[in-house]
C-alpha cells in the first residue's frame, strides 16, 4: 500500500506542485468572488471547464492541429502555447461575465435573501455544463499534443517534465501578476475596499456592480489560466471535469482561508500534494473522496482555514 | 382581481369550509388523484414511456422526493444539494438486503430509512454548523462521494449495479407488477400524503416555528432561545428520512439499481420541483413535482435536454418570480420580506 508511495515518493511530489498550481489558479478564482459578494461562486468549476475548450478551439480550429500533426518547436510552438493561453483565458472570462450578469446581477439589485442566489448559481451552473454536454454529445474530448512531454532532468529520481515544469513557473507568474493586482492597482484597490465594507465602498465612491463584474473577470482569467495548464499535461477534457477540479479548488482555497488571496496559493499546493499522495497510497478511484474528507475536517476544526476569517462567525 | 394568485383563491375555500367539508374535499381530491393511471388513453398518454410506470416514477416518486427537500430547503431554508445520497442509500439498502436476505421491501423499509436518517446525523453533525452556502457545498460533495463510494466498493456491485432486486409482496388486492405499476402508484400516494400529513403536523407545532425563525433570522432564532442546532438536525434527518423511503420503494420498483442513476443531478432536479412550485408551500411543491417529473415524459425535445431546461427553470424562477407557481401564505412572506436583507 505504501510501496509505490515510498518508492516514488520525490516524482509524486513534483506532479503534486505541478497539480496544485492549477489548483491554486482555480482555487482564486472562487476566493476573488468570495471576497467580494460573501458568496461562493457555484459556477467557477464550470467556467474552467469551459476554459478548457478554450485551449482546445485554439489548437485545433485556430492552427488546424490534430491529432497526428508533428509538435512545433521554437517560437511556433510558444505561439501557439500563447494564443491557447489567452484563448483559454477569454473563454473562462467571458463565461465567469456571463455567470456574474445572468446569475447574479439582478438577485443582487432586488436585495434577495442568499438561498436565492444560490439556487440561481447552481442553474447557471447546469446550464454551463449541459450546453457543454450537448455542444459535445457527452464524449470526451482529446486536445492534440503541442508540448512535447520532454524529461529535462532527473532529481532524486523523480524525472522533472517540461509541460510540467512550464505549468509551475508560468502559473506561479500568474499568480504573482494577480495579485500584484489586486494588491497595487487602482481597480485592485477597490475590490478590496468592496470585500472589507461594502457600504463603506458605496459611499466612497467606488462603482459596486464595475468592481463585482472585474472580480467576477480577474477570477475568470485566473480559472481560465488553470484550464489551460490543464488541458496542456493532461491533453483531454470533458463536459463533466468541472465537478472534481471545482471541488479540489475549493477546497483549497477553504484550506487556505477563502477570501484569503495568499491562502489560496498554500492551499493549492497543500491540497495538489495531499490528492496526488491519496492517490499513490488508496488508489486513484478514492482521489474525490480524499478531498472531500479533507473539506469536511478543515469546516469542522479549522473553519477559518490557515490564513483566513471565521466563516461560521458571518452567517447569512 | 389584483395579484390573483392560486394559493390564496385555494387557501380561501378550504378556511370558508367547515370540517365535514374538509373532509369531503380531501378524500374525494384523494380519490380522483387515485384514479390518474387510468386514464393512460387520454391526452396525458406519454409517448416515450409507459404511462402507469411514468406516474410512478418520475412524478410520484418526484413529489415524494420534494416534498421531502422542501422539509431542509423550504422549512427551514438550508440548502442541501446532496439530496441524492439519501435516495442512493435508501436504494441500496433495498437492494442489498433484498438479494442477501429474506426481508421483503416492507421490512426492509424501516432499515432503508434508518440508515438514511443515521447518515443525515453523520452529514449533519460536521455540517449544520456552517453557513448557508458551505452547507451547500459540503453537501453537494457528499452526495457525489455516496456515488463514489458505491462505484467503488464490493457489496455493491461497482458500476454493474444491483439487479434482480425482489419487487414487494402483494398487499391484499394490490399487486405488484412491472407491467402494471399501478400497486406502486398507489402506495407512493399513500407515502405521500403520510408525507404531507407529518409536515402538516409538524409546521404548526414547535418544530414548525423553530424552523420558520431559523430559515428567517438563524442568530435573532438562537437569541431567541431556540435550539438551532437541533431542529436544524431535526429537518436534515426527516429530509432524508423521506428520501431513503422513495430509493427503497425505487430500488424494489425499478429491480435494478447502479451508481449512475444517483448523479448529482437527480439533487438538481428534486431542486428544481421545489423551487419551480414554490420553496416552502406543500401544494407548490406538488405542483412542482408533478409537472418537472411528468413534461420530460410527455415532450421529446425537453426529454432530451431536461437538464438544460431545469436550469434554465432554476435561473429564470429565481430572478423573476422566486416564490414559484404557488408562493406560501402572504403572512408568511411578509415576515420573509422584512428579514430578508439579513
Amino acid at each position: 500500500m505504501f510501496d509505490v508511495f515510498i518508492d516514488q515518493f520525490w516524482q509524486l511530489t513534483f506532479s503534486g506542485i505541478s497539480l496544485g498550481f492549477i489548483y491554486v489558479l482555480i482555487a482564486l478564482g472562487y476566493t476573488m468572488v468570495y471576497g467580494v459578494l460573501r458568496m461562493i461562486n457555484f459556477a467557477n468549476s464550470e467556467i474552467f471547464m469551459w476554459g478548457t475548450f478554450g485551449a482546445i478551439v485554439a489548437s485545433r480550429d485556430l492552427f488546424k492541429y490534430n491529432q497526428t500533426t508533428e509538435p512545433a518547436t521554437g517560437a511556433k510552438l510558444a505561439l501557439v502555447l500563447v494564443v491557447q493561453l489567452v484563448a483559454s483565458m477569454a473563454f473562462a472570462g467571458l463565461t465567469a461575465v456571463l455567470v456574474e450578469f445572468v446569475a447574479y446581477r439582478r438577485l443582487r439589485a432586488r436585495g434577495t435573501n442568499r438561498l436565492a442566489t444560490l439556487i440561481s448559481a447552481i442553474g447557471m451552473s447546469m446550464v454551463l455544463s449541459e450546453l457543454m454536454r450537448i455542444l459535445t454529445a457527452s464524449r470526451p474530448v482529446g486536445s492534440p499534443r503541442i508540448l512535447e512531454k520532454v524529461i529535462l532532468t532527473e532529481v532524486w529520481g523523480a524525472q522533472i517534465r517540461l509541460d510540467t515544469l512550464i505549468t509551475i513557473l508560468a502559473a506561479g507568474a500568474i499568480f504573482i501578476i494577480l495579485e500584484r493586482f489586486v494588491k497595487l492597482s487602482r481597480m485592485g484597490k477597490a475590490i478590496r475596499a468592496v470585500s472589507m465594507n461594502e457600504d463603506a465602498a458605496k459611499l466612497m465612491g467606488i462603482n459596486l456592480n464595475r468592481v463585482i463584474t472585474v472580480t467576477f473577470l480577474v477570477g475568470g482569467l485566473a480559472t481560465g489560466a488553470a484550464a489551460f495548464f490543464y488541458v496542456t499535461v493532461y491533453e483531454y477534457t470533458k463536459f463533466n471535469i468541472g465537478f472534481t477540479m471545482g471541488l479540489a479548488a475549493f477546497t483549497a482555497a477553504v484550506l487556505g482561508g477563502i477570501g484569503n488571496i495568499r491562502g489560496a496559493f498554500f492551499g493549492g499546493v497543500a491540497l495538489g500534494l495531499a490528492e496526488v499522495y491519496a492517490a499513490a497510497i488508496l488508489g486513484t478511484q478514492w482521489k474525490s473522496v480524499t478531498i472531500f474528507v479533507i473539506l469536511v475536517l478543515v469546516l469542522l476544526f479549522k473553519p477559518s482555514g490557515l490564513f483566513g476569517e471565521a466563516v461560521t462567525q458571518t452567517r447569512a | 382581481m389584483k395579484n390573483f394568485n392560486l394559493r390564496d383563491f385555494g387557501a380561501k375555500i378550504w378556511e370558508r369550509a367547515n370540517r365535514p367539508q374538509r373532509v369531503a374535499i380531501a378524500l374525494s381530491s384523494i380519490f380522483l388523484v387515485s384514479l390518474l393511471p387510468f386514464a393512460g388513453g387520454s391526452f396525458l398518454a406519454t409517448p416515450i414511456a409507459a404511462y402507469d410506470a411514468v406516474l410512478v416514477y418520475p412524478v410520484a416518486i418526484f413529489v415524494l422526493m420534494s416534498l421531502g427537500l422542501n422539509i431542509v430547503v423550504g422549512k427551514s431554508g438550508m440548502l442541501d444539494l446532496g439530496y441524492v445520497a439519501f435516495f442512493a442509500i435508501g436504494a441500496y439498502t433495498m437492494g442489498f438486503l433484498g438479494m442477501h436476505t429474506s426481508l421483503n421491501t416492507w421490512e426492509i423499509m424501516p432499515i432503508g430509512i434508518g440508515l438514511a436518517m443515521f447518515a443525515g446525523v453523520l452529514l449533519g453533525i460536521p455540517t449544520l454548523r456552517l453557513r448557508g452556502d458551505y452547507l451547500a457545498i459540503v453537501t453537494l460533495g457528499f452526495g457525489e462521494i455516496i456515488r463514489i463510494v458505491a462505484l467503488n466498493v464490493s457489496w455493491t456491485n461497482g458500476p454493474n449495479g444491483i439487479s434482480g432486486i425482489p419487487m414487494p409482496p402483494d398487499l391484499g388486492p394490490i399487486k405488484f407488477r412491472l407491467d402494471d405499476q399501478k400497486g406502486f402508484y398507489w402506495i407512493v400516494l399513500v407515502m405521500i400524503l403520510l408525507t404531507i400529513w407529518m409536515i402538516r403536523r409538524l409546521s404548526v407545532r414547535r418544530p414548525g416555528r423553530a424552523w420558520e425563525a431559523i430559515r428567517q433570522d438563524e442568530d435573532a432564532a438562537e437569541l431567541m432561545g431556540v435550539p438551532t442546532f437541533k431542529y436544524k438536525m431535526w429537518s436534515f434527518t426527516l429530509g432524508a428520512a423521506v428520501g431513503g423511503a422513495a430509493g427503497v420503494l425505487y430500488g424494489s420498483k425499478n429491480l435494478f439499481i447502479a451508481p449512475e442513476m444517483f448523479t448529482l443531478n437527480v439533487s438538481i432536479l428534486i431542486l428544481a420541483c421545489v423551487v419551480f412550485g414554490g420553496i416552502g408551500n406543500i401544494w407548490g411543491v406538488i405542483v412542482g413535482g408533478v409537472i418537472l417529473g411528468y413534461l420530460p415524459d410527455r415532450i421529446r425535445f425537453i426529454s432530451d435536454a431536461r437538464l438544460l431546461v431545469f436550469g434554465l427553470v432554476l435561473i429564470v424562477v429565481m430572478n423573476f418570480r422566486p416564490d414559484g407557481l404557488l408562493p406560501r401564505k402572504k403572512r408568511e412572506k411578509a415576515l420573509v420580506k422584512k428579514g430578508a436583507d439579513a
